[in-house]
Order: structure tokens, then C-alpha cells, then sequence
């Protein structure tokens, strides 16, 4: 699959990640694996509960405690294996090695805190260097993230930011050491529209800056669409899909991945038939729970090709088409029919 | 052309901004400031915008939840601006609501089918067998099994939650109804199957839909009209396909382009807008959106640009879209 390729920068191998819960052993992350080059922007897509963020979450270690935990597989930044570090380890490696921005910037800075110090936190941590060091680095962060006035507003605190701007200073926070890698969950989602357009351009003009490898996980196709250059698509906790972002769209080979895209009506094309509103093509059915052992493909049940093999035993990945890896069984199939 | 069922006239809704000790008024956020609209029968009119542009208050204040500041509301062509709340509950047979959030929108100790009958009841449309009947009708109606009667809203998934509160809305055979982002809590299968039904009801009772959404490509699809708003103002009001094809207020523009389409080979200019939506408490003079427009010119900062239809049957305010020396020329 990596042919020609140099070593990756992170290696997601077989990861299970399991919750126990009253209810039972809920599979979350049920044997994923991908990688990321440098420099790199991996999308990771699926509608709630598929596992795109505990799979992001496991990256880092940040499960709760007692309650998930990785059962199986690992995880390698530049060959070092993250599942088995020591706390210490693993705590100088968050943030500063590899960081992560999360969906709600509202709760996700401290608000006691000046926004300054939230930077210079980390970059003390990490950095080694004293108050004063980190203090400018922290200006020049939120230079780098385009917040006007930034000497000024060193000294604010998150409430006297909007959404957009605390989203600015949790990407300042994320880069202000470097990362080699920057996971971003949703990062735009909670965010209106014209404010998301300004972050999603801030994350690709910075990548290009700093030549940060980026893993962005959405529900959006069309968030991925404008800022990854390879996608993952799960379902249920498995990867069901993943091609260059191209490929993806031109030549979706799962049938899950090409009832996401029908399903969501399109902004930029016409859609009427004699005047009337067409139908939009529905997937039947809903996510199957993850508490109970699924036999064969997740996605059979809602499935217009499922076959009883689809049903009785689950399909591995195949690669129908280099760099196009699927899991499916009538995949070859599917693709034959030239997809619509 | 068929009657409105809605008509709302320069509704106005200003919320009271108290300070200091003895929480004396210190001014007022105008979360509606003068909006105008009909909604004709079988007709969705959409209602976009970014949030706190009032959206969701107009959704709330034509329905009298909250009772507007100014302005008229006309339901049937009867006027209800000044109705007590017991003469409104009589008009609310005739209009009803859905709410974005299927979890906090009914109550998790009724059982569904007790949540869906509940209004026939009040209205003494139905009782007994004949009320258990026309529920079970109407779970099928909305694709639930008539045996999920029994169930309780925790059972059920979003997706079936919203077909619930779907299913209370029709109950009482309303000619309006107001749906304030129905689909943006679901994922996007299932928001398919809503959307699905919502048309599917639409075209085959002929209700009137106030369609209140952020999400755009939601609205082109479900829509007929759409207005939409910038802090407590309508800037534009069209055709979708007027509006999509040809957009005529720069806020309109920057909206379309910045919304993210999935098709990676697609190169768009993209007009990203500068800064933040001001507080509708303190909006800025003139024209609310010039402090982020790349079109302003000095009279845009000091002069209230007027809805005016600028194209047949497409209304916009924008100061440079009025004819004279600052006009921009018509987009193809």
C-alpha cells in the first residue's frame, strides 16, 4: 500500500479500543489502522459513534480512565510505540510532539486563565524556558494565528473572545511547540459558516508554514473535501474506506461511502426534477450498536448489495485499485458497474 | 396563487439588556428588528442566517412563544398580534412547531404514543379507542411501527425522535408549520429519511413550512423561497434558484462561497469575510453588515439600506443595489 513511500511519521496499527459499561464491552475502535506521512493532512470521516474521535483519542492516550482503554494494536510516532509509554513519557509527548484541538472552543480553554499563560503553559512545559520567553512566545503565536491586536489581548480571557477567536487561540496553543502532528476533532463544526471558511483557510495556510502532518476528523464531506489529501472512512469502528481525497469522491467503492454522499443534498448543483423537489437517497436503517458482537459487515444491514456472505463473515481490506483500499465483498463488483 | 397561511408584517423583538444593582434596562438587543415575509400554503419559505441573526426568534414570535415588540402577524389572514394567550391556543390547531433538539423536545415520562396523543386530547379532537387509532396512524404516517407506542423517548434514536415530534406537530392537522433547524442534530443518513418526510407531507397535505436552518445546501434543497438574515434583519429575500444562481447581497455571497463543497477538484474564490458578526446589542450604523462588507462605501455606514425588490420577485437591501451612480453591476 505505502509503496515508494519514506517511513511514516505515525503508524496506527490493528487498534481496538473497547469501553466497559454497564450495558456491556462496547466495541468503539474494533482494529483500525492507517498511516501518516509528514506533512500530510489525513481526513477521517463517519457520522456519530463510528469511532473517528476515540480513535484520535487513543493516538494520545486521553480515554477515560476506567472506562476505555486500548485492548489491542499499537501506535508509533517515528517508530516509538505510544501504547505502552509511562505516563511522564506520554505527558511530554501531548502537546508537544503531537497536539489536538477539539470541537468546542468554548469549554476547551480554562477560563481563570489569561489566554497568554494557556500558551505559555505549554510552552514552558515543553520548551524549557522561563515566564518571560514564553510570554513573547505566546504573542507571536497569536500573531501567527491572526488575532489583531495580539500584545494587547495576551492578557484577555477566553470570555472576552468569540468562538471564532477561541478557536484561534486553541490552534495557537496546539502549535506553539511544533507538533510534528496536529489532530483536530471537528474543528469547525460548532463554528458558523463564514467563521469555519476563516479557520479551515488559517489550518491550510499554517500547515504550509510549519509543515505540520494533519489528522482532521469531520462528519463534513465537505470539510474534507477542501483540506485533506487522504480520507479514511469509518463505520462502526472499522475502516471501511480510504483513497487519495480525489479518487474518494470520483470513485467511491464502499456502498456506505456512496450513500453518505448521496444522502446530503448539494449546495452547488440544481437539484429539480420537473420542477419538483427529488427525493434525497436515504440509507436505511440506523448504526448498528456497538455493545453486541457484529457478525460480517457492519454496514450489511443497510446494504443494497449485501449478499449472505456480507452478513455471516466480515470482509478485510482489499486494494481494487492502487492506493484504494476497501472493505467490502462485492467491492470488485461495485466498482465494474462504473459508479454513477 | 393560493392564500398565505403566515404573514408576518415589520415584526419587531427586542429583548431588554439589564445592568447594575437594581437591574435597571440599559438598552435592548433587537433580535428582530422589522422582518417581513408570507408563507403561502404548500409553500417552504427558509429562513437563514449565522447565529443570533433572530432566526429563531421570528420562528418563535410568530407562533406568539414570545410575544414580539412590534409589528403584525396575520395566521389564516386573521390577525393575532394582539390574541391572550387562551385565544392563541386556539389558533395554534392551525400552527405548529418542530424543534431542533430531539432529546430536550419531549418529555422523557410520557410514553410516545401518550406524546403524540396528548394534543388531540387537549384539543378535544379525539379520546379513547378513536384517539389510539388515529396516533397509530400517525406513527405510520411518519414511518414508525404503530407497536413503538408503547416505547419511551430514551428508546428511540434521534432520527426517530424527530419523526416523533414530527408526528405531534400533524396531530392536530395544522396548516403551518414552523421547523427551526430539524435536521441539524442528525447525522447525515438519517437526516435524508427526515428531509425525505418532511417533503413527502408537505406536497401531500399542502402545509405551509417556515424552514429555519443555518445549514445552506439543506435549505436548496427543501426550500421554494428563502429569506436570508443578518442581525434582526431580512437583507434578502428570493427564489432559491434567484438566490443560489444569483446572489445579490454581498452577505449572501460570502455565505454561498464559504460554504464547504465536497468535490475536491472544485476551485472556488472563495470571498472570505474579515472579522466577527457584531453584537446585535450594539450593531453597527447604517448598514448592519458594512463593517465586514467589501463593497461598503461611505453612505453604507450612515444610511439604512430598504428591502426593495431589485429583480422581479427578488428582494434585497443593499444600498448598492439601488439604481444611481454607486450601483454594482448585476452579477451573469
Amino acid at each position: 500500500m505505502q509503496r515508494n513511500q519514506p517511513a511514516p511519521l505515525l503508524e496506527v496499527d490493528n487498534l481496538h479500543c473497547h469501553f466497559f459499561t454497564l450495558d456491556g464491552v462496547v466495541r468503539a475502535v474494533d482494529g483500525v489502522s492507517f498511516s501518516l506521512q509528514r506533512g500530510e493532512t489525513l481526513g477521517i470521516v463517519g457520522e456519530s459513534g463510528c469511532g473517528k474521535s476515540v480513535t484520535a483519542m487513543s493516538i494520545l492516550r486521553l480515554l477515560p480512565k476506567g472506562l476505555g482503554r486500548i485492548v489491542d494494536g499499537s501506535v508509533k510516532l517515528e517508530g516509538r510505540e505510544l501504547t505502552t509509554l509511562g505516563d511522564a513519557d506520554m505527558r511530554s509527548m501531548r502537546g508537544h510532539q503531537v497536539s489536538m484541538i477539539f470541537q468546542e472552543p468554548m469549554t476547551s480553554l480554562n477560563p481563570v486563565l489569561t489566554v497568554g499563560l494557556q500558551i505559555a503553559e505549554n510552552v514552558e512545559r515543553h520548551l524549557n524556558v522561563g515566564r518571560k520567553a514564553a510570554m513573547e512566545r505566546a504573542v507571536e503565536m497569536l500573531r501567527l494565528v491572526k488575532i489583531p491586536d495580539a500584545e494587547r489581548r495576551v492578557n484577555d480571557y477566553p470570555h472576552q473572545f468569540s468562538g471564532g477567536m477561541r478557536q484561534r487561540v486553541m490552534i495557537a496553543i496546539a502549535l506553539s511547540c511544533n507538533p510534528q502532528v496536529l489532530i483536530a476533532d471537528e474543528p469547525t463544526t460548532a463554528l458558523d459558516v463564514t467563521i469555519q471558511a476563516q479557520i479551515l483557510d488559517l489550518m491550510l495556510e499554517l500547515k504550509q508554514k510549519l509543515n505540520t502532518a494533519i489528522i482532521m476528523i469531520t462528519h463534513d464531506l465537505g470539510v474534507i473535501a477542501e483540506t485533506a489529501q487522504r480520507v479514511l472512512v469509518m463505520y462502526a469502528g472499522r475502516k471501511v474506506e480510504e483513497a487519495p481525497v480525489v479518487e474518494l469522491f470520483q470513485r467511491p467503492l464502499h456502498p456506505y461511502t456512496q450513500g453518505l454522499m448521496r444522502a446530503r443534498p448539494r449546495l452547488d448543483v440544481e437539484a429539480e426534477e420537473q420542477g419538483r423537489r427529488p427525493r434525497l437517497q436515504e440509507i436505511q436503517g440506523m448504526v448498528p450498536a456497538l455493545n453486541r458482537p457484529i457478525l460480517g459487515c457492519a454496514f450489511a444491514p443497510r446494504c443494497g448489495y449485501a449478499t449472505d456472505r456480507c452478513r455471516s463473515e466480515a470482509p478485510g481490506l482489499t486494494e481494487p485499485v492502487p492506493g484504494h483500499l476497501v472493505a467490502c465483498w462485492e467491492a470488485t463488483k461495485i466498482a465494474g458497474m462504473g459508479h454513477a | 396563487m393560493t392564500a398565505p397561511v403566515l404573514e408576518v408584517e415589520n415584526l419587531q423583538k427586542h429583548f431588554p439588556i439589564h445592568k447594575g444593582l437594581l437591574r435597571r434596562q440599559a438598552g435592548s438587543v433587537r433580535a428582530v428588528d422589522g422582518v417581513s415575509f408570507a408563507v403561502r400554503a404548500g409553500e417552504t419559505l427558509g429562513l437563514v442566517g449565522e447565529s443570533g441573526c433572530g432566526k429563531s426568534t421570528v420562528g418563535r414570535a410568530v407562533l406568539k412563544l414570545i410575544d414580539p415588540t412590534g409589528g403584525r402577524i396575520l395566521l389564516d389572514g386573521e390577525d393575532v398580534t394582539e390574541l391572550n394567550a387562551a385565544g392563541m391556543w386556539a389558533r395554534r390547531r392551525r400552527a405548529q412547531i418542530v424543534f431542533q433538539d430531539p432529546y430536550s423536545s419531549l418529555n422523557p415520562r410520557l410514553s410516545a404514543g401518550a406524546i403524540v396523543g396528548e394534543p388531540l386530547e387537549n384539543y378535544g379532537l379525539a379520546s379513547g379507542r378513536e384517539k389510539t387509532n388515529r396516533v397509530a396512524k400517525l406513527f405510520e404516517r411518519v414511518g414508525l411501527r404503530a407497536d413503538f407506542m408503547r416505547k419511551f423517548p430514551h428508546e428511540f434514536s434521534g432520527g426517530q425522535r424527530q419523526r416523533l415530534g414530527i408526528a405531534r406537530a400533524l396531530s392536530v392537522g395544522p396548516a403551518l408549520i414552523v421547523a427551526d433547524e430539524p435536521v441539524s442534530a442528525l447525522d447525515v443518513s438519517v437526516q435524508a429519511q427526515v428531509l425525505n418526510l418532511l417533503i413527502d407531507l408537505q406536497e401531500e397535505l399542502g402545509l405551509g413550512y417556515l424552514f429555519i436552518s443555518h445549514d445552506l445546501a439543506v435549505m436548496r434543497h427543501i426550500s421554494h423561497r428563502i429569506a436570508v438574515m443578518y442581525l434582526g434583519r431580512i437583507v434578502e429575500l428570493a427564489d432559491k434558484r434567484a438566490l443560489f444562481t444569483r446572489p445579490l447581497h454581498p452577505y449572501t455571497e460570502a455565505l454561498l462561497s464559504a460554504a464547504p463543497i465536497p468535490d475536491p477538484t472544485r476551485q472556488r474564490k472563495k470571498l472570505v469575510l474579515q472579522g466577527d458578526v457584531p453584537s446585535p446589542a450594539n450593531p453597527p450604523k447604517g448598514c448592519h453588515f458594512h463593517t465586514r462588507c467589501p463593497y461598503a462605501i461611505a453612505r453604507c455606514k450612515v444610511e439604512d439600506p430598504v428591502l426593495r425588490e431589485a429583480l422581479p420577485g427578488h428582494q434585497v437591501a443593499c444600498l448598492r443595489r439601488e439604481a444611481g451612480p454607486d450601483a454594482l453591476p448585476l452579477p451573469a
